[in-house]
Formats: structure tokens, sequence, C-alpha cells
């Protein structure tokens, strides 16, 4: 296998479980409750229920944190108490999410009708305040233990059915979930094996938040009186207990509430630590660009810019990702770089854009453009005007919710600072530049309102509308159609002629890069593994590394000529 | 079973006030591939949406392998997409990520039960035929390359024998080395298996190197068909000629504006 395994190893899937502080501290205070709830009421019950002591004490050697009106030790109620307390509070969080994550799921994978039906009414639920709906549903069953965990886990469902609604509305409409379907998976199994899978780490964090939720809300209903009855207790009848003698004796009410704090907070911690355990990039260190100094490979006085050495690593494995990697561009050249993915081309363009990923460090012996160090510090403005970019994809690469005039006259408007009419005139002249219908109005539209092709044409005339010396374009046709991607090098062509900006032109087709660039360097595993000058009379005879043959072979051509004369269609 | 594997007359699909197909009419005899061509928008993809049975058809009839899509019930298309297989575009959504390789295959296989030990054999046999091995079906679709994904999406589509497949632009999301790879293998296990096969893709240049026929989709309109040869040598509608144009590699190709 040819295929470039390593690149697209990170992407998308399980990753290595990155454990950090809050989720090991969280865990640990998880684990101390856990063995209290089961310890305590094996061996303190009788000081916890006993009565027969003296009555109201303050905090004394034998009774740290008192006694109640009836003598008994505060402290041994509290840790007995949290037996009952956590228990509610998990069984009421188990049954709120398993009912709620069934709807969320289940919903998205009715049919249309049922499903709009099951999203309205999911979003009328959670429009009641979670307490209120817990005081009603209590309100209506009745005092007692059972009645509140079932009040509080009714509560919840809302809002655990709209959160997994929202991670089920994705994953059902991804291509592995459509094509089980099309196989004839019936629809609960692909709830238990594509669905409920694919949102374990959300739905962890979100049940983490929920028990620290039901913990508060369920020694409030007992701190009312609707939970825990008499002789039961849990940490909300203690607060409620302790409340009527809290001016005489305040220290009877510091062990429920202290307890009720340190258990919410670790559920919190842990669901924090979740959180950042599933986030790629929350151990990730920031990106480096360091000089070293050593033998300068490129000589090239009237380039407009100089890359000498450019080296990137990954910073926690060391991987090399581009190794010794020097080139140069004259103004108005355009200078392709060709590659599959994984080859180092887009990080390599990244070094030069100053735009390195978190978690790599790259460094070289020169890097200048026009006359600026990159390598040392650049004010943000001097590298505004000297460089700028297009994307790949310039449906993610634009905001949805803002109309184009504003966001595409950021660095105008921010960077350079003019005046908002002022930006918007040169945005305007770009837009006809660039030949986009009715450039008047799509300054005030939103990126829906224009088509793929659209959109990369509106991004190229933001891009020079600071007159850059150099264009970085990433794979700026890789997103579109063939004859979309024909208008859109015709253009970035045409741009370069007349404006005089050098080009760095990223893409993994040698077809394209050979139609627009005037030299090419090719990519594999980091490396410049050719240079092609003359793009022109490229072919099999002409390049000499096998990689270069193995490009251009795979580089689909249609292989009958075509007349000629049909030359003129796009203008 | 008749030659004709499909055979589309006069359907038209709208989506609201959207007319997304107008009076699409093709035949496929068993054993060939049908290119379709055309950009985002033109249909290429609502036309594949029909043949599965999962689009709405306003009028026309489409009969595949037999059946009749558009008066099918529910119990009908559910045993039709058994013979029927979809390849989809994207190697990096297709795939669940929790579940192995070994699991999605046997889920095609038995969709109901999905046991991996039942079916290894026939899971390893076809990774091994789209150039993977046979040991692998233990992995993770994340230890896997997007052109090995893909290998692993065409195994699924492949290993229940359907009669029918349909491949969705199933190159667009690679670089053009792997795509070449994926073409090739392709093009052989078309040839060893007789499969019959639609080619969706935008791209004329591709799909050149697999298809019999070609049909050129422009907004929802078919505005050219016929045999590979025919069209590319002697394209006879503007917009054939103006796709042919924009391969880069095309002798019409040039960027003067």
């Amino acid at each position: 296998m040819a295929d470039p395994t390593t690149a697209v190893r990170a992407a998308g899937g399980p990753r290595t479980f990155a454990w950090n502080p809050a989720l090991v501290v969280g865990l640990v205070m998880l684990g101390v409750i856990a063995i209290v709830a089961i310890v305590a009421p094996l061996t303190m019950s009788g000081q916890a229920t006993g009565i027969g002591g003296t009555p109201n004490l303050g905090s004394a050697p034998e009774h740290p944190l008192g006694t109640d009106t009836l003598g008994r030790d505060m402290l041994a109620r509290t840790l007995v108490a949290s037996q009952a307390t956590v228990l509610m509070a998990a069984i009421a969080t188990g049954l709120s999410a398993a009912a709620g994550i069934a709807f969320g799921v289940a919903v998205w994978l009715a049919p249309r009708r049922i499903r709009e039906i099951g999203l309205r009414a999911i979003e009328f639920a959670v429009s009641y305040p979670t307490m209120l709906v817990a005081i009603i549903v209590a309100a209506i069953l009745g005092q007692g233990v059972v009645q509140v965990v079932i009040a509080i886990a009714v509560a919840n469902i809302a809002g655990f059915a709209r959160l997994t609604a929202n991670l089920a509305a994705k994953i059902a409409s991804s291509e592995y979930v459509s094509t089980a379907r099309l196989m004839g998976v019936p629809a609960h199994r692909i709830a238990l094996r594509h669905v409920l899978p694919n949102m374990a780490e959300p739905t962890l964090i979100l049940i983490a938040g929920a028990f620290s939720g039901a913990l508060v809300e369920i020694s409030g209903l007992s701190f009312i009186g609707l939970g825990a009855q008499t002789p039961a207790f849990d940490w909300g009848t203690l607060l409620n207990d302790g409340l009527s003698k809290i001016a005489v004796n305040p220290v009877v009410i510091l062990g429920p509430a202290v307890a009720l704090t340190f258990t919410s907070l670790a559920a919190l911690l842990v669901g924090d630590g979740l959180a950042a355990a599933a986030n790629p990039r929350s151990n990730t260190t920031r990106a480096r660009l360091e000089r070293i100094e050593g033998e300068p490979a490129v000589q090239d006085a009237d380039a407009v810019l100089v890359a000498d050495g450019i080296t990137v690593r990954h910073g926690v494995t060391g991987r090399t990702l581009v190794d010794d990697v020097s080139f140069s561009i004259r103004r108005g050249e355009v200078l392709g770089i060709v590659g599959e993915s994984g080859s180092g081309k887009s990080v390599t363009a990244s070094v030069v854009g100053r735009l390195l990923g978190e978690g790599l460090s790259a460094s070289a012996r020169r890097l200048q453009l026009g006359g600026t160090d990159l390598l040392g510090r650049v004010p943000e403005r001097t590298l505004a005007e000297k460089m700028a970019f297009v994307y790949q994809d310039p449906g993610t690469a634009l905001n949805p919710a803002l109309i184009l005039g504003i966001q595409l006259s950021d660095v105008l408007r921010i960077r350079l600072r003019h005046s908002r009419r002022g930006a918007f005139g040169i945005l305007l002249a770009g837009f006809r530049a660039v030949k986009l219908t009715d450039p008047e109005g799509r300054l005030r539209q939103y990126p829906h309102q224009l088509s793929g092709g659209m959109k990369q044409r509106a991004m190229i005339a933001s891009a020079m509308s600071v007159k850059p010396e150099l264009l970085i374009a990433d794979e700026p046709t890789t997103a579109l159609d063939v004859t979309v991607q024909r208008e859109v090098l015709t253009l970035l062509k045409r741009l370069n002629e007349e404006s005089g900006t050098a080009v760095l032109f990223i893409s993994h087709d040698l077809g394209v890069v050979r139609a627009l660039c005037d030299r090419v360097l090719v990519m594999k595993d980091g490396r410049i593994v050719e240079r092609i000058d003359d793009v022109r009379s490229l072919s099999q005879e002409t390049v000499t590394h096998p990689y270069t043959k193995q490009l251009l072979a795979a580089t689909p051509v249609v292989s009958v000529p075509v007349a000629a004369d049909q030359d003129e269609v796009t203008a | 079973m008749s030659a004709s594997m499909v055979r589309v007359e006069g359907l038209d699909v709208r989506y609201g006030s959207a007319h997304v197909l107008r009076d699409v009419s093709f035949e496929l005899a068993a054993g060939r591939t049908v290119g379709v061509v055309g950009e985002s928008g033109s249909g290429k993809s609502t036309l594949a949406k029909v043949l599965v049975g999962t689009a709405p058809i306003a009028s026309g009839s489409v009969e595949v392998d037999g059946v009749d899509v558009a008066s099918a019930d529910r119990a009908a298309l559910r045993t039709y997409r058994r013979r029927i297989q979809m390849i989809p575009q994207d190697p990096f959504s297709s795939l669940s990520p929790r579940r192995t390789i070994g699991q999605t295959l046997a889920e095609a296989i038995d969709p109901v039960r999905a046991r991996v030990t039942e079916h290894e054999e026939r899971i390893g046999g076809w990774l091994e035929r789209v150039g993977l091995q046979a040991d692998m079906l233990h992995r993770y679709p994340h230890e896997f390359s997007g052109g090995q994904r893909q290998r692993i999406a065409i195994a699924r589509g492949l290993i229940i024998d359907p009669h029918f497949v349909i491949a969705d632009e199933i190159t667009s999301a690679l670089d053009v080395s792997v795509q070449a790879q994926i073409l090739e293998l392709l093009a052989e296990i078309k040839a060893s298996l007789g499969l019959t096969m639609m080619f969706i893709s935008h791209n004329l240049a591709v799909v050149q190197r697999v298809s019999d026929e070609v049909i050129v989709l422009f907004q929802g309109e078919v505005v050219e068909s016929g045999p590979v040869e025919r069209i590319y040598a002697d394209p006879q509608h503007w917009y054939t000629r103006r796709l042919l144009e924009a391969d880069p590699g095309s002798a019409g190709f040039s960027l003067a504006g």
C-alpha cells in the first residue's frame, strides 16, 4: 500500500485518553465519597440515630460538628446521610439520563413527521425551569424519598433529551448511519451500534454535570420538606433541621453544607476533566518558530520570499513533518508545491504564513518576505499588508452569521485602519475585479446566498484587497467542480499577471499546478524530491524522480483530444 | 432476469418548488457501467437517491433489477435494497469511528446480528480482494488512510454480491495518486465480477477510466448521453465540451481570461 497512512491517523477516531489534574482530583473525591457512603451507615448509624446525648452542643472534641436538638452527633449524621443523598441523586440522574437519551436518540431515528413533533415537544419541555417542574411533580406525588427521586428524574429528562437530540442529529445525518439504514439495519440497532457509542464522551460529561445538579435539587426538595421524612434523613433534611438553630448553634449546618459542596464539586471536576480529556487541543503546546544558524541554501537577490531550511517537528512525538525545505519566490511568480496528504506541503505554507498549528515547533535559517524578517517580531499590520491567504473550503472559511462586506473587510478595517466606507469601497473594487455579479449587493449578502465558486471569488477579492506581496493559496480549487475550478484558476492567473503579486500555490493535483504555476516543487514525506523549473515541457521524460513520475501518471486526463475551436465559453 | 438492469423513463423529481430532475430517461444493460457527470446542483446525487428509493418521484417510471421503484412498498424496497448498494463519497464519514472494520462489514452481510465471528472468512477474503490484509478486520477506521478507508467502503458495498452498485463521487475526496489506485481497483473488480454500476462524478477524466457509457446532466436534464468513445471524441452539447475543456490535462484547457 502506498497510501499515506500516518498523516490521517490522528483525524476523527477514538483518541488516546488524556488524563488531567481535574479528572484525577474529581475521581479521587468521588472515591472518598463512595467509601464514606458505604462504610459510614455500617459503622456509625448508632451514633447518628441514637437519642440521649446532650442536645444542641456546639463544637466539642467528642462531637466536632456538635449535636442536634435530640443530641445526635452531626458529623455521624452527615456521613451516614451521604449514602441516602448520593444514591438518590445517582438514581434520579440515571433515570433521567436513560429516558432523556432514549428519547433524544429515538427522535432522530423516527420518521420525519414524528421527529418534528418530538423535537417541538422537547423544546416545549425545556422552556420550563427544572426546579419548578420538580416541585410540581413532587407536590402531585406527595412526600417521600421515592417521590422526590422520580420528581427530579422527570424534571431533568427534557434537558438530557435536548442535548442528546442535538448530538444525535449530527450522527444521524452521517454517511455511516445513512448507509446502515440503506442496508436495512433495524432502527434500535442503529441506535445501539452507531449513535450511542459515537456520542459517549459528551454524554458522560453531561451526566457528571446533571448529577451535581440533581444533588442540589434533591437536597432542595428535602430542605423544603418534600423529600426524606423522619426518621429517614439526607443532607437536605439535615440542613433544614440545622436552620432553625443557625443563630444559636451555627456549626450544626456546617456538616451537610460542606458535604453538599464537596460532592457537587467532585462531580463538576470529573465533568470538566472528561471534557478536557475529550478535547484533543487541551494538551497541546503552543506553536514555536525559531531561527537556526547555518549555511544558507538559497541565494536569490530578487526574491519576494526567501524560505531557507524550514523544518517542522511535532512538539510531543518529535516526528519530523517538514525536513529542511528551501525555496524562493520572485515578484510576479507563481510557485506550486505539489504532494499528497501528509507530504508536508500545507505545513510548509503555514510556516511561511506564520500560522503554524498548535503543538508544532518550526525552525528555519532564513524566512524573509520583501525585506521583513518573518523569524523575528513582525507587527501585525506589516504582516497584514504583505501577505494574504485563500483556503481550500470557502464554505468553512466564511462565518455564516456575518455579511460578506463586514467579514471580508476585516483586515482592511482592523489592521490597516481603513474606515468602514473606505474598506467597503476597496472590497467593492475587488468584487468587480473578480467578476462577481451584482458586486454592490454581495457586500450585504450572507455566505449561504453564494455558490461555492462565488464564495471563492469573494475570498480572493478580499485577499487581494490589501495588495499583498505574497498570496498563499492552499488547495483553493479542490472543493470546487471542474468548470468552476477552471474559472478560479483563470482568475488567479489574471490577478497575478495584473498585480505582480507572487503566489504560493498548494495542491495535490499536478494537472492543476501545471496549468497555473511557473515553477513547481514536488514534496513527499516532508522533503522536496524534485524541483521543476520548466513547467511548460513537463512530461514523463523531463521529470526524474520516480514519485513525480507516479504523480504524473496518476493525474486524470481525458484521453481524447477535443476540438480546439470551443475555447472561450467561460468568459 | 432481463438484459436491462436499469430503465428510467420520463423521470421528474421536485423538492418543493425546485425541479431537481426533468424528464430523465436512460437504460443500462446488465454488466455495463454508466458514468453520470455534472456539477453540484446538476441532480446527479438525486438520481442516485431515486434509484435506491429514498427520493420522491414526481412522475415517470424507474425500474431497477425488475423492481418498479416508484410503486414498491416498504417490504419490497427492503429486499430490493439488499440487491443494490451505494458506495458513499466521503471515506472519513462513511465508516463509524467506534466500530471495527470487521463489525462494519459483518453488518453489511447481516444487518440484524452483525456477528464478525460468523463471517470472518468472507470478510477477510474481501479485505484481501480490495488490497488490504485479512487480519486488519479488528482495526478501527482511524487506523487507515483515506484511500484505505475507501477500499473498505468498496468492500462493504460489494460483499453481499449486489446486482447493481452506485458509486457516488467516491474518489473526489482523495488525492490524485490514491484516486488512481481506487479507479484501478474498481476497473479490476468490475471486469472480474461483471458488475453493473453507476459511477457518479464531476470529473470527466475520472468517469472515462471506469465507464462504458456516459450521461451528462445539466440543471436536472440529460443534455447528452451515449457510449464513452463517442462522447469524448465528438461531444455534441456545448456543456459537454465545456466540461471537457475544464479538465486541466485536456488539449482545450487554457487559463486565458
